[in-house]
Protein backbone atom coordinates (compact mmCIF):
# COMPACT_ATOMS: atom_id res chain seq x y z
CA UNK A 1 0.00 0.00 0.00
CA UNK A 2 1.66 3.07 -1.21
CA UNK A 3 1.99 6.53 1.62
CA UNK A 4 1.10 9.60 1.78
CA UNK A 5 1.76 12.37 3.89
CA UNK A 6 -0.61 15.55 3.87
CA UNK A 7 1.30 18.69 5.10
CA UNK A 8 -1.42 21.62 5.54
CA UNK A 9 -1.62 23.37 8.83
CA UNK A 10 -5.36 23.38 8.75
CA UNK A 11 -6.93 20.29 9.76
CA UNK A 12 -10.29 20.39 7.82
CA UNK A 13 -8.28 20.12 4.70
CA UNK A 14 -5.84 17.26 6.23
CA UNK A 15 -8.75 15.49 7.39
CA UNK A 16 -10.72 15.77 3.91
CA UNK A 17 -7.50 14.88 1.47
CA UNK A 18 -7.34 12.10 3.85
CA UNK A 19 -9.92 10.77 3.93
CA UNK A 20 -10.09 10.84 0.04
CA UNK A 21 -6.87 8.91 -0.26
CA UNK A 22 -7.57 5.98 1.81
CA UNK A 23 -11.12 5.76 -0.25
CA UNK A 24 -8.32 5.37 -3.19
CA UNK A 25 -6.37 2.79 -1.11
CA UNK A 26 -3.61 4.88 0.07
CA UNK A 27 -1.74 4.72 3.69
CA UNK A 28 -2.11 8.54 4.59
CA UNK A 29 -0.30 10.41 7.68
CA UNK A 30 -0.27 13.93 8.22
CA UNK A 31 1.71 16.99 9.43
CA UNK A 32 1.25 20.59 10.51
CA UNK A 33 3.96 22.35 8.50
CA UNK A 34 7.12 22.02 7.07
CA UNK A 35 9.14 21.11 9.63
CA UNK A 36 6.97 18.32 11.23
CA UNK A 37 6.74 17.24 7.36
CA UNK A 38 10.53 16.75 7.57
CA UNK A 39 10.38 15.11 10.71
CA UNK A 40 8.35 12.60 9.45
CA UNK A 41 10.06 11.98 6.14
CA UNK A 42 13.31 11.28 8.27
CA UNK A 43 11.25 8.80 10.18
CA UNK A 44 9.61 7.19 6.60
CA UNK A 45 10.21 8.36 3.20
CA UNK A 46 6.36 8.68 1.57
CA UNK A 47 5.59 7.89 -1.89
CA UNK A 48 3.60 10.84 -2.50
CA UNK A 49 3.13 14.26 -0.55
CA UNK A 50 0.30 16.61 -0.70
CA UNK A 51 2.16 19.69 0.22
CA UNK A 52 0.11 23.08 1.13
CA UNK A 53 2.11 26.34 0.36
CA UNK A 54 1.50 28.77 3.18
CA UNK A 55 2.01 27.24 6.53
CA UNK A 56 3.66 28.46 9.54
CA UNK A 57 7.30 27.32 10.52
CA UNK A 58 8.22 26.34 7.41
CA UNK A 59 6.36 26.95 4.06
CA UNK A 60 5.78 24.37 1.48
CA UNK A 61 8.98 25.92 -0.59
CA UNK A 62 11.50 25.71 2.02
CA UNK A 63 9.98 22.14 2.69
CA UNK A 64 10.70 21.01 -1.30
CA UNK A 65 13.99 22.23 -1.21
CA UNK A 66 15.02 20.40 2.09
CA UNK A 67 12.78 17.50 1.08
CA UNK A 68 15.01 17.45 -2.51
CA UNK A 69 17.89 17.25 -0.31
CA UNK A 70 17.74 14.54 1.88
CA UNK A 71 18.97 10.59 1.46
CA UNK A 72 15.93 9.44 -0.95
CA UNK A 73 13.95 12.56 -1.43
CA UNK A 74 14.21 12.96 -4.54
CA UNK A 75 11.58 9.30 -4.97
CA UNK A 76 8.66 11.27 -3.51
CA UNK A 77 6.32 12.58 -5.74
CA UNK A 78 4.78 16.22 -4.24
CA UNK A 79 1.49 17.33 -5.30
CA UNK A 80 1.56 20.81 -4.59
CA UNK A 81 -2.57 21.59 -3.34
CA UNK A 82 -2.63 25.88 -2.50
CA UNK A 83 -5.02 28.43 -2.83
CA UNK A 84 -2.02 30.06 -4.56
CA UNK A 85 -3.30 30.05 -8.25
CA UNK A 86 -1.70 32.57 -10.72
CA UNK A 87 0.43 31.19 -13.28
CA UNK A 88 3.59 31.95 -11.65
CA UNK A 89 2.40 30.53 -8.35
CA UNK A 90 2.31 27.47 -10.07
CA UNK A 91 5.34 27.74 -12.12
CA UNK A 92 7.57 28.63 -9.70
CA UNK A 93 6.06 25.37 -7.78
CA UNK A 94 6.89 23.28 -10.59
CA UNK A 95 10.01 24.60 -11.10
CA UNK A 96 10.56 24.21 -7.62
CA UNK A 97 10.62 20.35 -7.82
CA UNK A 98 6.98 19.96 -7.50
CA UNK A 99 4.98 16.97 -9.90
CA UNK A 100 1.44 18.39 -9.76
CA UNK A 101 0.13 21.65 -8.60
CA UNK A 102 -3.73 21.41 -7.04
CA UNK A 103 -5.57 24.54 -6.56
CA UNK A 104 -7.80 24.95 -3.38
CA UNK A 105 -10.73 23.76 -3.25
CA UNK A 106 -10.48 20.14 -4.81
CA UNK A 107 -13.00 17.62 -4.55
CA UNK A 108 -12.48 13.68 -5.53
CA UNK A 109 -12.03 13.46 -8.97
CA UNK A 110 -9.58 16.28 -9.04
CA UNK A 111 -7.34 14.23 -6.62
CA UNK A 112 -7.59 11.51 -7.94
CA UNK A 113 -6.81 12.55 -10.94
CA UNK A 114 -3.89 14.03 -10.07
CA UNK A 115 -2.78 11.13 -8.26
CA UNK A 116 -3.27 9.12 -11.10
CA UNK A 117 -0.66 11.61 -12.98
CA UNK A 118 2.06 11.11 -10.21
CA UNK A 119 0.98 7.31 -10.96
CA UNK A 120 0.31 6.57 -7.57
CA UNK A 121 -3.04 4.75 -8.17
CA UNK B 1 -42.77 20.15 -3.62
CA UNK B 2 -43.85 18.08 -6.73
CA UNK B 3 -47.06 16.00 -6.85
CA UNK B 4 -46.71 12.18 -7.90
CA UNK B 5 -49.15 13.63 -11.03
CA UNK B 6 -46.99 15.85 -11.76
CA UNK B 7 -43.73 14.04 -11.02
CA UNK B 8 -45.35 11.52 -13.05
CA UNK B 9 -46.04 13.76 -16.10
CA UNK B 10 -42.28 15.04 -16.15
CA UNK B 11 -41.10 11.56 -16.27
CA UNK B 12 -43.31 11.17 -19.85
CA UNK B 13 -42.14 14.78 -20.80
CA UNK B 14 -38.32 14.74 -20.57
CA UNK B 15 -38.44 10.54 -21.86
CA UNK B 16 -40.25 11.93 -25.26
CA UNK B 17 -38.01 14.92 -25.39
CA UNK B 18 -34.60 13.75 -24.72
CA UNK B 19 -34.69 10.21 -24.06
CA UNK B 20 -34.09 10.78 -20.36
CA UNK B 21 -35.04 8.16 -18.17
CA UNK B 22 -35.60 9.76 -14.75
CA UNK B 23 -36.29 7.22 -12.19
CA UNK B 24 -39.48 7.34 -9.58
CA UNK B 25 -36.68 7.79 -7.00
CA UNK B 26 -35.73 11.14 -8.46
CA UNK B 27 -37.92 13.32 -7.28
CA UNK B 28 -35.56 14.87 -5.48
CA UNK B 29 -33.87 15.97 -8.73
CA UNK B 30 -36.98 17.72 -10.14
CA UNK B 31 -36.89 19.36 -7.18
CA UNK B 32 -33.74 20.59 -7.36
CA UNK B 33 -32.86 21.60 -10.78
CA UNK B 34 -35.45 23.01 -11.92
CA UNK B 35 -36.59 24.85 -8.70
CA UNK B 36 -34.08 27.47 -10.27
CA UNK B 37 -36.20 27.52 -13.45
CA UNK B 38 -39.20 28.55 -11.37
CA UNK B 39 -37.60 31.14 -10.03
CA UNK B 40 -35.88 32.71 -13.34
CA UNK B 41 -39.33 32.34 -15.03
CA UNK B 42 -41.14 33.91 -12.39
CA UNK B 43 -43.48 31.12 -11.24
CA UNK B 44 -44.27 30.23 -7.94
CA UNK B 45 -43.91 26.51 -8.02
CA UNK B 46 -43.11 23.61 -9.72
CA UNK B 47 -46.65 22.81 -10.44
CA UNK B 48 -46.80 26.05 -12.20
CA UNK B 49 -44.23 25.11 -13.75
CA UNK B 50 -45.80 21.63 -14.92
CA UNK B 51 -48.83 23.42 -15.68
CA UNK B 52 -47.39 25.12 -18.27
CA UNK B 53 -45.79 22.46 -19.89
CA UNK B 54 -48.84 20.55 -19.79
CA UNK B 55 -50.73 23.53 -21.67
CA UNK B 56 -48.17 23.62 -24.14
CA UNK B 57 -46.98 27.10 -23.63
CA UNK B 58 -43.59 27.03 -24.38
CA UNK B 59 -41.40 29.66 -24.66
CA UNK B 60 -38.72 28.00 -24.59
CA UNK B 61 -39.33 26.58 -21.37
CA UNK B 62 -39.91 23.20 -22.36
CA UNK B 63 -36.06 23.45 -23.74
CA UNK B 64 -34.87 24.96 -20.74
CA UNK B 65 -36.54 21.85 -18.21
CA UNK B 66 -34.97 19.06 -20.89
CA UNK B 67 -31.50 21.16 -20.27
CA UNK B 68 -32.01 21.55 -16.42
CA UNK B 69 -32.13 18.12 -15.90
CA UNK B 70 -29.58 16.74 -17.94
CA UNK B 71 -26.50 16.05 -16.12
CA UNK B 72 -23.75 18.35 -17.53
CA UNK B 73 -20.89 16.30 -15.33
CA UNK B 74 -17.59 16.37 -17.67
CA UNK B 75 -14.14 17.19 -16.65
CA UNK B 76 -10.70 16.93 -18.95
CA UNK B 77 -9.41 13.62 -19.71
CA UNK B 78 -12.54 11.85 -17.61
CA UNK B 79 -11.29 8.51 -16.91
CA UNK B 80 -7.84 8.95 -18.22
CA UNK B 81 -7.38 5.33 -19.73
CA UNK B 82 -9.75 6.26 -23.05
CA UNK B 83 -7.86 9.57 -23.83
CA UNK B 84 -4.62 7.33 -23.11
CA UNK B 85 -6.00 4.59 -25.52
CA UNK B 86 -6.64 7.82 -28.28
CA UNK B 87 -3.27 9.15 -28.10
CA UNK B 88 -1.50 5.82 -28.04
CA UNK B 89 -3.11 3.51 -30.44
CA UNK B 90 -6.92 4.64 -31.86
CA UNK B 91 -5.98 7.88 -33.23
CA UNK B 92 -2.33 6.58 -34.67
CA UNK B 93 -4.51 3.62 -35.79
CA UNK B 94 -6.68 5.59 -37.90
CA UNK B 95 -4.01 8.05 -39.18
CA UNK B 96 -1.99 5.02 -40.69
CA UNK B 97 -5.98 3.89 -41.96
CA UNK B 98 -6.50 7.60 -43.66
CA UNK B 99 -3.09 7.88 -45.03
CA UNK B 100 -3.76 8.42 -48.79
CA UNK B 101 -7.04 11.20 -47.84
CA UNK B 102 -5.09 12.48 -44.63
CA UNK B 103 -9.08 13.32 -43.46
CA UNK B 104 -9.96 13.04 -39.85
CA UNK B 105 -13.45 13.54 -38.53
CA UNK B 106 -13.90 13.31 -34.73
CA UNK B 107 -17.30 14.20 -32.86
CA UNK B 108 -17.80 14.74 -29.53
CA UNK B 109 -21.66 14.10 -29.25
CA UNK B 110 -22.47 15.13 -25.56
CA UNK B 111 -19.66 17.56 -25.26
CA UNK B 112 -21.45 19.45 -22.36
CA UNK B 113 -19.14 22.28 -21.55
CA UNK B 114 -16.60 21.16 -23.73
CA UNK B 115 -13.81 19.43 -22.10
CA UNK B 116 -14.14 16.14 -23.64
CA UNK B 117 -13.43 17.69 -26.89
CA UNK B 118 -10.65 20.15 -25.84
CA UNK B 119 -9.23 17.00 -24.14
CA UNK B 120 -8.95 15.60 -28.05
CA UNK B 121 -7.65 18.66 -28.97
CA UNK B 122 -4.91 18.66 -26.74
CA UNK B 123 -4.13 15.14 -28.01
CA UNK B 124 -4.32 15.82 -31.30
CA UNK B 125 -2.10 19.12 -30.82
CA UNK B 126 0.71 17.01 -29.44
CA UNK B 127 0.46 14.93 -32.59
CA UNK B 128 0.45 18.09 -34.85
CA UNK B 129 3.76 16.80 -36.20
CA UNK B 130 2.34 13.74 -37.49
CA UNK B 131 -0.93 15.62 -38.71
CA UNK B 132 0.99 18.34 -40.99
CA UNK B 133 -0.64 18.47 -44.11
CA UNK B 134 -3.92 16.54 -42.85
CA UNK B 135 -7.37 18.39 -42.74
CA UNK B 136 -8.89 17.42 -39.10
CA UNK B 137 -12.27 18.52 -37.86
CA UNK B 138 -13.10 18.49 -34.38
CA UNK B 139 -17.23 18.77 -33.65
CA UNK B 140 -18.60 19.09 -30.42
CA UNK B 141 -22.15 19.22 -29.95
CA UNK B 142 -24.95 18.83 -26.83
CA UNK B 143 -28.39 19.31 -26.21
CA UNK B 144 -27.62 22.72 -24.07
CA UNK B 145 -27.17 26.01 -25.81
CA UNK B 146 -25.82 27.71 -21.96
CA UNK B 147 -23.49 24.69 -22.03
CA UNK B 148 -22.42 25.01 -26.22
CA UNK B 149 -22.02 28.98 -25.03
CA UNK B 150 -19.76 27.87 -22.50
CA UNK B 151 -17.17 25.38 -24.56
CA UNK B 152 -16.70 27.63 -27.41
CA UNK B 153 -16.22 30.66 -25.07
CA UNK B 154 -13.63 28.46 -23.32
CA UNK B 155 -13.45 29.40 -20.42
CA UNK B 156 -13.40 27.20 -16.73
CA UNK B 157 -13.10 28.25 -13.28
CA UNK B 158 -10.03 26.94 -11.70
CA UNK B 159 -11.77 24.43 -9.70
CA UNK B 160 -13.30 23.38 -13.29
CA UNK B 161 -9.81 23.38 -14.94
CA UNK B 162 -8.28 21.33 -12.67
CA UNK B 163 -10.97 18.55 -12.89
CA UNK B 164 -8.85 15.64 -14.57
CA UNK B 165 -5.96 18.50 -16.06
CA UNK B 166 -2.53 18.06 -15.67
CA UNK B 167 -0.58 20.85 -14.70
CA UNK B 168 1.69 20.78 -17.33
CA UNK B 169 -1.07 21.70 -19.71
CA UNK B 170 -2.81 23.86 -17.74
CA UNK B 171 0.50 26.31 -18.10
CA UNK B 172 0.90 24.65 -22.29
CA UNK B 173 -2.95 25.72 -23.33
CA UNK B 174 -4.54 28.13 -20.80
CA UNK B 175 -3.95 32.22 -19.32
CA UNK B 176 -5.38 33.28 -16.95
CA UNK B 177 -8.04 35.37 -17.08
CA UNK B 178 -9.22 37.03 -13.82
CA UNK B 179 -10.03 33.98 -11.34
CA UNK B 180 -10.92 31.90 -14.32
CA UNK B 181 -9.07 30.26 -16.99
CA UNK B 182 -9.22 30.37 -20.85
CA UNK B 183 -8.12 28.14 -23.27
CA UNK B 184 -5.94 28.80 -26.20
CA UNK B 185 -6.88 30.56 -29.02
CA UNK B 186 -5.20 27.35 -31.18
CA UNK B 187 -7.73 25.11 -29.68
CA UNK B 188 -10.68 26.79 -29.55
CA UNK B 189 -10.02 26.96 -33.05
CA UNK B 190 -9.30 23.66 -33.74
CA UNK B 191 -12.86 23.10 -32.01
CA UNK B 192 -16.28 23.52 -33.54
CA UNK B 193 -18.93 23.75 -31.10
CA UNK B 194 -22.93 23.57 -32.06
CA UNK B 195 -25.94 22.69 -30.48
CA UNK B 196 -27.85 19.34 -31.29
CA UNK B 197 -30.69 17.31 -29.72
CA UNK B 198 -29.26 13.96 -30.62
CA UNK B 199 -32.85 12.37 -30.92
CA UNK B 200 -33.11 14.49 -33.60
CA UNK B 201 -31.51 13.67 -36.89
CA UNK B 202 -28.01 13.92 -37.74
CA UNK B 203 -27.69 12.42 -40.77
CA UNK B 204 -26.16 15.84 -42.41
CA UNK B 205 -23.02 15.54 -40.07
CA UNK B 206 -21.84 13.12 -42.44
CA UNK B 207 -19.50 10.29 -41.02
CA UNK B 208 -17.06 10.32 -38.64
CA UNK B 209 -13.95 8.51 -37.93
CA UNK B 210 -14.23 8.68 -33.74
CA UNK B 211 -17.11 9.34 -32.23
CA UNK B 212 -17.21 9.87 -28.16
CA UNK B 213 -20.64 9.81 -26.73
CA UNK B 214 -19.57 9.44 -23.01
CA UNK B 215 -21.92 9.19 -20.17
CA UNK B 216 -25.13 9.72 -21.64
CA UNK B 217 -26.71 6.30 -22.95
CA UNK B 218 -26.66 5.78 -18.99
CA UNK B 219 -29.61 8.37 -18.74
CA UNK B 220 -31.66 6.83 -21.61
CA UNK B 221 -34.38 4.19 -21.53
CA UNK B 222 -33.55 0.95 -23.45
CA UNK B 223 -34.95 1.77 -26.44
CA UNK B 224 -34.05 4.87 -26.51
CA UNK B 225 -30.36 3.64 -26.36
CA UNK B 226 -30.79 1.54 -28.51
CA UNK B 227 -31.79 3.65 -31.46
CA UNK B 228 -28.82 6.44 -30.23
CA UNK B 229 -26.44 3.31 -30.88
CA UNK B 230 -28.00 2.17 -34.12
CA UNK B 231 -27.97 6.02 -35.53
CA UNK B 232 -24.43 6.54 -33.91
CA UNK B 233 -23.38 3.27 -36.39
CA UNK B 234 -24.88 5.32 -39.19
CA UNK B 235 -22.54 7.96 -38.38
CA UNK B 236 -19.34 6.26 -38.17
CA UNK B 237 -16.92 5.37 -40.74
CA UNK B 238 -16.79 1.34 -40.94
CA UNK B 239 -13.02 0.73 -39.97
CA UNK B 240 -14.09 4.06 -36.97
CA UNK B 241 -14.69 3.57 -33.11
CA UNK B 242 -16.77 5.12 -30.78
CA UNK B 243 -16.27 5.69 -27.30
CA UNK B 244 -18.07 5.41 -25.00
CA UNK B 245 -18.20 6.30 -20.65
CA UNK B 246 -16.82 3.69 -18.38
CA UNK B 247 -20.25 2.62 -17.02
CA UNK B 248 -21.62 2.32 -20.34
CA UNK B 249 -22.01 -0.82 -23.07
CA UNK B 250 -24.03 -1.76 -26.55
CA UNK B 251 -24.50 -5.13 -25.32
CA UNK B 252 -27.80 -6.23 -24.99
CA UNK B 253 -29.13 -3.10 -26.97
CA UNK B 254 -27.56 -3.29 -30.10
CA UNK B 255 -25.51 -5.54 -32.69
CA UNK B 256 -23.87 -2.87 -34.81
CA UNK B 257 -21.59 -2.51 -32.63
CA UNK B 258 -18.89 -4.98 -31.00
CA UNK B 259 -16.62 -4.31 -27.53
CA UNK B 260 -13.10 -3.56 -29.08
CA UNK B 261 -10.94 -6.32 -27.23
CA UNK B 262 -7.76 -3.71 -27.53
CA UNK B 263 -9.48 -0.96 -25.60
CA UNK B 264 -11.88 -1.15 -22.88
CA UNK B 265 -14.56 1.32 -23.78
CA UNK B 266 -14.34 1.48 -27.05
CA UNK B 267 -16.23 -0.35 -29.61
CA UNK B 268 -16.27 -0.72 -33.41
CA UNK B 269 -18.40 -2.14 -36.02
CA UNK B 270 -19.95 -5.81 -35.43
CA UNK B 271 -19.90 -8.16 -38.61
CA UNK B 272 -21.86 -7.07 -41.82
CA UNK B 273 -25.31 -7.58 -41.37
CA UNK B 274 -25.85 -7.13 -37.60
CA UNK B 275 -26.94 -3.31 -37.64
CA UNK B 276 -30.28 -4.11 -36.20
CA UNK B 277 -30.94 -3.36 -32.98
CA UNK B 278 -31.49 -6.09 -30.65
CA UNK B 279 -34.81 -4.51 -29.09
CA UNK B 280 -37.00 -2.58 -30.65
CA UNK B 281 -36.46 0.96 -30.72
CA UNK B 282 -38.90 3.70 -30.59
CA UNK B 283 -37.91 7.14 -30.67
CA UNK B 284 -40.67 9.16 -29.09
CA UNK B 285 -41.89 12.61 -30.22
CA UNK B 286 -38.18 13.66 -29.98
CA UNK B 287 -38.44 17.56 -29.69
Amino acid sequence: MKHALVVDDSAVIRKVACRIMEGLALRTSEAEDGEQALMACRREMPDVILLDWNMPVMDGHEFLRALRKMPGGKSPKVVFCTTENDVACIARAMHAGADEYVMKPFDRETMTAKLQEVGMI
Amino acid sequence: MITAADFDFLRGFLKDRSGLDLGPEKRYLARSRLRPLCEDAGLRSLGDLIGKLRAGEDGGLADAVVVAMATHETMFFRDRLPFEAMRDSILPGLLARRAASRRLRIWSAAASTGQEAYSVAIILHEMRARLDGWRVELLGTDISPAAIARARDGTYSAFEVQRGLPVRYLLEHFTKEGSDWRIAEHLRSAVTFGPLNLLQDFGRLGTFDLILCRNLAIYLDPPTKSALFARLASALARDGALCLGASETVLGYTGAFVPDPDHRGFFVHGPEGTERPTRSAHMGTAG
